[in-house]
């Protein structure tokens, strides 16, 4: 799924200093998996946003609502009113809501009340990582079913580099694991070690966002 | 002969070779460059040419090299991935080749977190052995990646590095391996400090016949004070230093420290040389070549041969 998380509340009170009345849009999509844009998230933050300018002297008045998606037109149409009557959407779904947001109401300015930060999954609870990078063809079956393109802070298709060390990438303070560390003990598992001794092809990139907007279209499903 | 550099020539005439190594300035001062470098005229076989390393900006590795030449100096081109995609850095390799660069080494360079623009993006279009793969397929077959025919191939000797103590400890002589399948000609391995180490992954090499088919160069770096010891063990992953060093460098009164590590050096470029499939030296005096001549004075390598 798409994992997001909060920016400050001090960088949403920024973006909407200019307004007095705003909407707070959340999404039952990824990110109320994630707990960053929910229900709950929304009414969260529209209380937070409310009590700061009160402090301030400068009253906001906050409308809520979660869409059931952010990331289909149909789904924002819910909003229409609540817009209509307000000066700014501040919407909470991973950067894909605002951009709808945006497409569907052409005079009103919209803010990230997220910032997208991976697509990924839970580790534990409160813990997600970092597992794909959208690259549009899938090698992982080269490499033990993991990826180094998402994985690896130098998307070695050749690795690990000389920074891998006791399980451990060089980057991030020790924090994260070498995923060609992870690779080689799986291949090692599988008894298909040999497979990394051959040279992989020069990634084609032209799938991946180099190659400009990408489009997914299924011809049989289009009306 | 590919590129009938200096470097390739001593190496395949079955001598020891020395490289030595010469970091560009952060800045535009050739001159400070140029006096960096004249401590290694007659020196080394060649010199390295760091490429931005450690993720530092410096000047560039291309017009550092042709510095060397002008000076009489033999270059080693180092280049990473890590900044240009495959169109900047097969272009590079053509100028390079063109400016009368013979010597090329292939690497993915160090993360860019650790240097001094930790906000940069990274490229990683290629990685080292992508690039070795690419610069070889343009000098033995013409062609560039996407099979486009170059006009004019780059004769380039073609190396790559190899860290024996990273891990997993057993791939890292089947990565090199796979370094010298994908065109490295001779391999430039990471600071040696643990010799112990090194002797098992050149045991390693030997089984698998690597050292047959590329000349492989033992990496050097004089210890200049206790505390670049201490660094080196707790920061440069995979660089442990033994305590026996550290101790015998706090062993000996301050002004004797720099001293104690040349000699530390020289027994270390013996006891690699003795190695059986060790083809040279490289010697990384960081920020230290004056130091260069004396240490391989001593090491009994000087003067370089002729061929």
């Amino acid at each position: 799924m798409v994992i997001a998380e909060a920016k400050p509340v001090a960088e949403i009170l920024d973006m909407i200093k200019d307004f007095k009345k705003v909407v707070v849009a959340g999404c039952k999509g990824c990110v109320t998996v994630c707990n960053a844009g929910g229900e709950k998230e929304v009414a969260i933050l529209a209380a937070e946003l409310r009590i700061a300018r009160k402090a301030a002297g400068s009253d906001l008045e906050v409308k809520e609502y979660t869409c059931e998606r952010q990331c289909d037109p149909e789904y924002i149409e819910p909003l229409d009113d609540l817009v209509a009557d307000a000066d700014a959407v501040v919407s909470i779904a991973c950067s894909v809501g605002p951009q709808y947001c945006a497409a569907r109401y052409p005079f009103k300015p919209v803010f990230p009340g997220l910032n997208t930060t991976s697509i990924g999954g839970a580790v534990e609870h409160g813990v997600w990582k970092e597992f794909c990078q959208a690259c549009g063809s899938c090698i992982i079956g080269d490499f033990g079913g993991l990826c180094p393109i998402a994985r690896c802070a130098k998307q070695l298709l050749n690795g690990p580099c000389g920074g891998s060390s006791q399980g451990i990438c060089e980057v991030g303070k020790g924090a994260i694991p070498c995923i060609w560390q992870l690779i080689y003990d799986r291949l090692k598992n599988l008894e298909q070690l040999h497979k990394l001794q051959e040279i992989p092809q020069y990634k084609n990139w032209s799938t991946s966002r180099d190659g400009g907007l990408r489009t997914t279209i299924r011809e049989e499903l289009k009306q | 002969m590919t590129a009938g550099s200096n470097l390739e020539k001593i190496l395949k005439s079955g001598q020891k070779a020395v490289t030595c190594e010469c970091g560009p300035p952060r800045g535009a001062d050739a001159e400070h460059f140029r006096h960096k470098a004249s401590f290694l005229k007659g020196v080394g076989d060649a010199v390295n040419v760091t490429d931005n390393q450690t993720a530092v900006v410096r000047f560039c590795s291309l017009a550092a090299c042709r510095i060397l030449l002008d000076m009489g100096l033999e270059p080693v081109m180092q280049m990473v991935t890590r900044d240009m995609n495959r169109i900047g850095l097969q272009s590079n390799v053509l100028g390079a080749s063109a400016l009368g660069i013979k010597n090329l080494l292939c690497l993915t360079g160090d993360h860019q977190s650790f240097g001094d623009h930790p906000q940069a993006k990274n490229v990683h279009d290629l990685d080292s052995v992508m690039l070795l793969h690419a610069v070889k397929t343009m000098r033995d077959e013409g062609k560039m990646i996407s099979g486009t025919e170059v006009q004019g191939r780059p004769a380039m000797f073609l190396g790559a590095a190899a860290n024996p103590f990273a891990d997993p400890q057993e791939f890292r002589v089947v990565r090199m391996g796979k370094k010298i399948a994908a065109g490295a000609q001779f391999i430039q391995t990471q600071c040696i400090y643990n010799m112990e180490r090194f002797t098992k992954f050149m045991d390693m090499a030997n089984d698998m016949g690597l050292t047959e088919k590329a000349f492989i160069l033992a990496g050097i770096t004089p210890l200049k004070s206790v505390g670049m010891a201490n660094y080196m063990k707790k920061f440069v992953p995979g660089l442990d230093v033994p305590d026996s060093y550290i101790a015998r460098l706090r062993g000996v009164p301050k002004d004797k420290v720099a001293a104690e590590g040349i000699k530390i050096a020289v027994e270390q470029i013996h006891q690699c040389l003795e190695m059986k499939g060790v083809a040279g030296i490289h010697l990384m005096a960081i920020e230290w070549e004056e130091k260069a001549r004396e240490i391989l004075e001593a090491a009994g390598l000087l003067p370089r041969p002729k061929v």
